[in-house]
């Protein structure tokens, strides 16, 4: 520069570059500083993850142990019988009666955007563009996306079949968990999807984030727009269940108060269309989970997928009553659903099928016959008996086991249907080790941990070259196992490319992703979920505290102290005032799991007596004892209305944050 | 704090270099991948430039390896915090840099921000100055510095 003085500012040109040095430095040292802290809280935060899921499936399975078991008194059984009628019998044009948008008129004050169908590319340009300016979709466009999404899935295999030729690239993208900012510097980064840009989306793209929907509309809406280049694969989080604990049901609730619940029970459907996984060239498996030592391509490509509406429990409930009375039960059932319902139908591409398909057996609890075989026991009497058989020290096995009950309905032999199910879970939720072997997956209690010796069986009896999963997080993004026969890819803010004329190396652009992508990620969050499973964990709180970010405040007065004292002591599980806050604050999640199952009208508001219940169902599930007295004083202290119902939604906003720095 | 270090003893300062180093080792062989060495030493409190890094990784990088083992690193390393030799920046010098730029308005337009911190300096990259930018409230598109500032070093407060 050849004057001293820079002429826009009148500053010396010396001291501006001073000045940027400076800045820079600054900034840099900040960007590393949190890189670190979100280092450090890595790990503690993947054995909260793993943790919160192994928590999911024990709770479910204590439901589902109490529904096999007991007759609970109507009003109980109502309370969670209804999380078990996932397929009633109904025929098509009833759901789409059900789903139908077009009742649903579009005000005119509406602003946000207005779709035409068929989707086109313009239409997901306008879709994006208003998610990002953070407008809402109006539920009849909703509705409508997924209405088209389910009928395009019904036709699609369980294994996408893609070709990619050798002059093209296929981009693959890990779990998304509702981060619409990483789906859409995804696309920014790396293009849109189209005829030359191939996208495969292996699953997880709901929960946790805060625009899961967003993110589902936008992806259906290029499946719909590009359906020969764009697949998905079912995740471990599609699944109705595992959305009630971890965020997505409640952010669809909130989001659509009026046509939530007829949203949500759509995307029941959705996820179950799901395909389960994508082959690319008859050479390279994308799945999102992984495999185990059972792994057959062949027997997946002949399952009814859309018959797993929840991955977590096969879809027959028939159980055998506790006398080991193995009598077929449905006969009395069934005395009215068609007979179609009956008959398995491959699950193929064969569209002319699709009418039969989707008749789906009965799996309705209120007929449970009253036979004198049944143990006509109160729940609350049996609990504590039954609890250690309920699913607490459940090792997989014993689900496998329990769970390959004679389905009469079907008229197919036992071993089959087990299997079926396995297959499904082993994809959806499996992950690899590093020894030989393969053993069930306690640490998320479902799914198999399988090993190199595994990989190259299964890699090898099919013939593939590499297998591409997610579900794990790696905070790199990505990595290799298994001899680089296995690739993990995990955060949207990291996607792998996979060109057939590189053979399927590594993308260079993996690692561009480099620590400054990660550090934008917030890391809120992260600690957010930490801050209310660390006590439970028996972590090293002390530790901790210190790195915690400062957070607006946001909780209950008068059990911060609380807070504060149990930081340096050990909750002590004793009945009292301070321990049912303890529990709720511990057991937060868990709670509201059960809430949501128990508001069965997903209105939002359960009564004073469904509050006591979930109380005496949590406190057994916890071996806890609380007293009736204790649960009324709490009802009195929360804020709920005059007509005794509570505000799920109000309740468990008291829990989302708590400032701890401000008593540091 | 990590900035008191000189009245520390050596032997404190060795552990929490060798605590720093271990979180980016992650098959505990004592290695790090070079790349961290930067992260590694700001988050010890230091402050370097980009041309102080390099020179650091000069002196303890393993030929042509693209790994740092924790025997050189950690000499070298206590020597730096020891000898203080590239210091945290305080608030308010910060706050000064950003004054220089601005005739003590109390703020600037992005496009000046954004023109300043690419062209000079050790420049930043597309990234990071978006990043930067996103951390600001941007409001009449303009931006407070001030409040930039106390955000950024508030989110870090131990």
């Amino acid at each position: 520069c050849m004057h001293n003085t820079c002429r826009y500012c009148m500053m010396p040109i010396k001291e501006k570059k001073i000045a940027a040095l400076l800045i820079q430095r600054w900034y840099r040292q900040y960007v590393a500083r949190l890189e670190m802290r979100r280092r450090c809280t890595w790990n503690i935060f993947q054995s909260i993850e793993y943790a919160g899921e192994q928590d999911q499936i024990k709770l479910y399975n204590f439901f589902a142990f109490l529904m096999d078991h007991f007759t609970p008194a109507s009003s109980e059984r109502n309370l969670i019988s209804h999380i078990f009628r996932e397929n009633e019998i109904c025929h098509d044009a009833d759901w789409e009666r059900y789903f139908c948008y077009k009742g649903i008129e579009v005000p005119d004050s509406y602003s946000g955007p207005h779709l035409t169908f068929p989707m086109t590319f313009c239409g997901l340009s306008k879709l994006m563009e208003a998610f990002k300016h953070k407008q809402q979709l109006h539920a009849r466009y909703v509705l409508q996306i997924l209405g088209e999404t389910w009928r395009f899935l019904r036709i699609l295999p369980n294994i996408n079949h893609v070709s990619v030729c050798p002059t093209k690239e296929i981009t693959i993208c890990g779990d998304l968990h509702g981060q619409l900012e990483d789906l859409l510097l995804i696309f920014y980064k790396n293009g849109l999807p189209s005829c030359e840009k191939p996208y495969i989306f292996n699953g997880d793209f709901v929960d946790r984030g805060k625009n899961s929907l967003e993110i589902l509309l936008i992806l259906f809406g290029f499946l719909l727009v590009y359906p020969n280049d764009v697949h998905l694969n079912r995740g471990n989080h599609e699944d109705h269940i595992v959305n009630l604990r971890y965020g997505f049901t409640k952010e669809v609730l909130v989001k659509y108060r009026v046509h939530g619940r007829k949203i949500l029970k759509l995307l029941q459907k959705i996820f179950s269309w799901l395909p389960l996984a994508t082959l690319i060239n008859d050479k390279v498996l994308v799945v999102h989970g992984g495999i185990s030592d059972s792994t057959d391509l062949e027997a997946v490509t002949r399952i009814d997928r859309h018959r797993y509406v929840s991955v977590l429990r096969p879809p027959k409930m028939i159980r055998h009553m506790l006398n080991g009375n193995k009598a077929v039960i449905s006969g009395n059932e069934d005395a009215t659903g068609p007979a179609e319902g009956r008959r398995r139908v491959r699950s193929l591409t064969n569209t002319s099928n699709s009418a039969q398909r989707n008749k789906m057996p009965r799996r309705s609890l209120h007929n449970l016959p009253t036979t004198g075989n049944q143990l006509n026991c109160s729940v609350e009497d049996e609990l504590r008996k039954r609890r250690r058989l309920a699913g607490f020290d459940q090792t997989y096995n014993e689900i496998k086991t329990s769970d390959s009950d004679s389905d009469p309905e079907f008229g197919e032999s036992t071993e089959t249907h087990g299997q079926e199910w396995k297959q499904v879970v082993d994809l959806l939720w499996s992950d690899p080790q590093p020894q030989n072997g393969c053993i069930p997956n306690e640490v998320r209690g479902g799914g198999c941990y399988w090993g190199p010796d595994v990989t190259e069986e299964v890699l090898g009896r099919h013939n593939l070259q590499l297998l591409i999963r997610s579900h794990e997080c790696k905070q790199d993004g990505y990595e290799f196992c298994h001899n680089r026969r296995v690739l993990t890819i995990f955060s949207a803010s990291n996607y792998y490319e996979v060109g057939s004329n590189r053979g399927y190396q590594a993308s260079s652009t993996c690692r561009e992703l480099t620590l400054r992508q990660r550090c934008t990620r917030t890391v809120e969050p992260l600690l957010e979920s930490m801050n209310m499973k660390v006590l439970n964990l028996g972590l090293p709180w002390r530790v901790l505290r210190p790195q915690l970010v400062n957070r607006a405040q946001y909780g209950m007065l008068n059990y911060q102290q609380w807070i504060r004292e149990l930081s340096i002591t050990e909750p002590k599980p004793e009945v009292s005032d301070t321990s049912i806050m303890e529990t709720m604050y511990k057991q937060h999640s868990n709670l509201e799991t059960i809430f949501r199952i128990i508001d069965t009208d997903h209105s939002g508001l359960i009564s004073f007596e469904e509050f006591r219940q979930t109380w005496k169902l949590l406190s057994s599930h916890l071996k806890m004892e609380i007293s009736d007295k204790a649960i009324a004083d709490l009802a009195q202290s929360m804020d709920f209305n005059k007509d005794g119902s509570i505000d799920i939604n109000e309740f468990m906003e008291a829990f989302r944050l708590v400032d701890l720095s401000t008593h540091a | 704090k990590l900035i008191s270090v000189v009245s520390e003893s050596v032997s404190a300062v060795e552990q929490k270099i060798t605590a720093a180093f271990k979180v980016f080792d992650y098959d505990s062989s004592n290695k790090v991948d070079v790349r961290e060495i930067g992260t590694i030493i700001y988050s010890l409190g230091c402050c370097p430039t980009q041309a102080d890094i390099h020179k650091f990784i000069a002196e303890v990088e393993e030929e042509h390896s693209g790994v740092v083992f924790l025997e050189k690193f950690l000499p070298a390393m206590t020597k730096v915090l020891l000898e203080n030799k590239f210091p945290p920046i305080p608030k308010s010098t910060i706050l000064q840099a950003f004054k220089v730029k601005l005739d003590q308005k109390g703020y600037l337009k992005p496009e000046e921000l954004k023109k300043l911190l690419m062209e000079e300096g050790e420049p930043f990259t597309q990234q990071e100055i978006e990043e930067m930018l996103a951390h600001t409230d941007r409001e009449d598109n303009l931006i407070y510095y001030p409040k930039l500032i106390n955000k950024l070093t508030s989110d870090l407060t131990q």
